[in-house]
């Protein structure tokens, strides 16, 4: 999937890296613990959370993602989005809840675990 | 590489918000050197976790990783207050962090854990009241150590 379809099925706004809109991701994950990320996530190029602090973009970091999805309208401050657009990380927000945000993507084909054929 | 590589950082134990800053700048580094992406996250996530223990509960400390020909040592050194039963604080899920480090993503137990799944080796050499030292070993040849688990 494209960041960019899935910008439209969340209905988010782009944040920052608008440039990496038409990259291709093909799993995600969906959390508020920065650790159950670091410790379940294989080759997860999206990551859905309601937490916001600079953590939340250097884990993602950490694990080679690309595209961060804040859900419930949360807002990262300029600090976080600056540090997301040094390594080129799309920030997306969306008004929908975590449990709805990885619902749709699920169903359109975002799966959780993908394994490199 | 016959001398291995040494890099030293000084991890801030005020401020949680520069806590990473380290592991990402270790990052940087090893991909300048070529090292395969899979061994830097991995090099870099057990760091990384190393950094917020040592902000969460130690007040600071050094951080320091070798680069050498067949493998990179991360070493952290703080002068916290030590690990009262290390087999207690290697289970998933046992954590000594406050609520306050919870509502920030962390503290759930999967520190240490986490710091020996992605490493060759861990060591962990402490005293109650002095301070902690975690040695761990990654490999740059993933078959010649065996993962961690």
């Amino acid at each position: 999937m494209k960041i960019s379809t899935m910008k439209n099925l969340l209905n988010a706004k782009v944040l920052c890296c608008e440039e990496n809109l038409e990259h291709q991701v093909y799993s995600a994950c969906g959390s508020d613990m920065m650790s159950d990320v670091l410790a379940y996530v294989k080759d997860q190029a999206v990551l859905l959370t309601g937490l916001v602090n600079a953590q939340v973009i250097r884990t993602a970091e950490m694990m080679d993602m690309v595209c961060i999805v804040f859900v419930r309208s949360k807002q990262p401050t300029e600090e976080m989005i600056e540090l997301a657009r040094e390594s080129g990380m799309v920030l997306l927000s969306t008004d929908k809840r975590m449990y709805e945000a990885c619902g749709i993507l699920y169903t359109n084909g975002l799966v959780g675990n993908y394994v490199k054929k | 590489m016959s001398e291995p590589l040494v890099f030293r950082y000084e991890v801030d134990g005020e401020n949680f918000t520069s806590a990473g800053q380290a592991s990402v700048m270790i990052k940087k580094n090893l991909r300048q050197l070529g090292i395969a992406s899979e061994i830097i996250r991995k090099i870099s996530i057990a760091m990384y976790e190393g950094e917020i223990n040592m902000v969460i509960h130690a007040n600071g400390g050094v951080a320091t990783v070798m680069v050498c020909e067949e493998y990179v040592d991360i070493v952290l050194e703080d002068k916290g207050p030590g690990i009262k039963n290390i087999e207690q604080a290697m289970q998933e899920g046992f954590s000594t962090a406050p609520d306050s480090v919870r509502s920030l993503g962390f503290g759930a137990g999967m520190g240490l854990p986490n710091m020996k799944r992605y490493t060759d080796t861990m060591k962990i050499d402490t005293e109650v009241g002095v301070g902690t030292t975690v040695t761990m070993r990654v490999y740059l040849d993933p078959k010649a150590g065996g993962v961690n688990e």
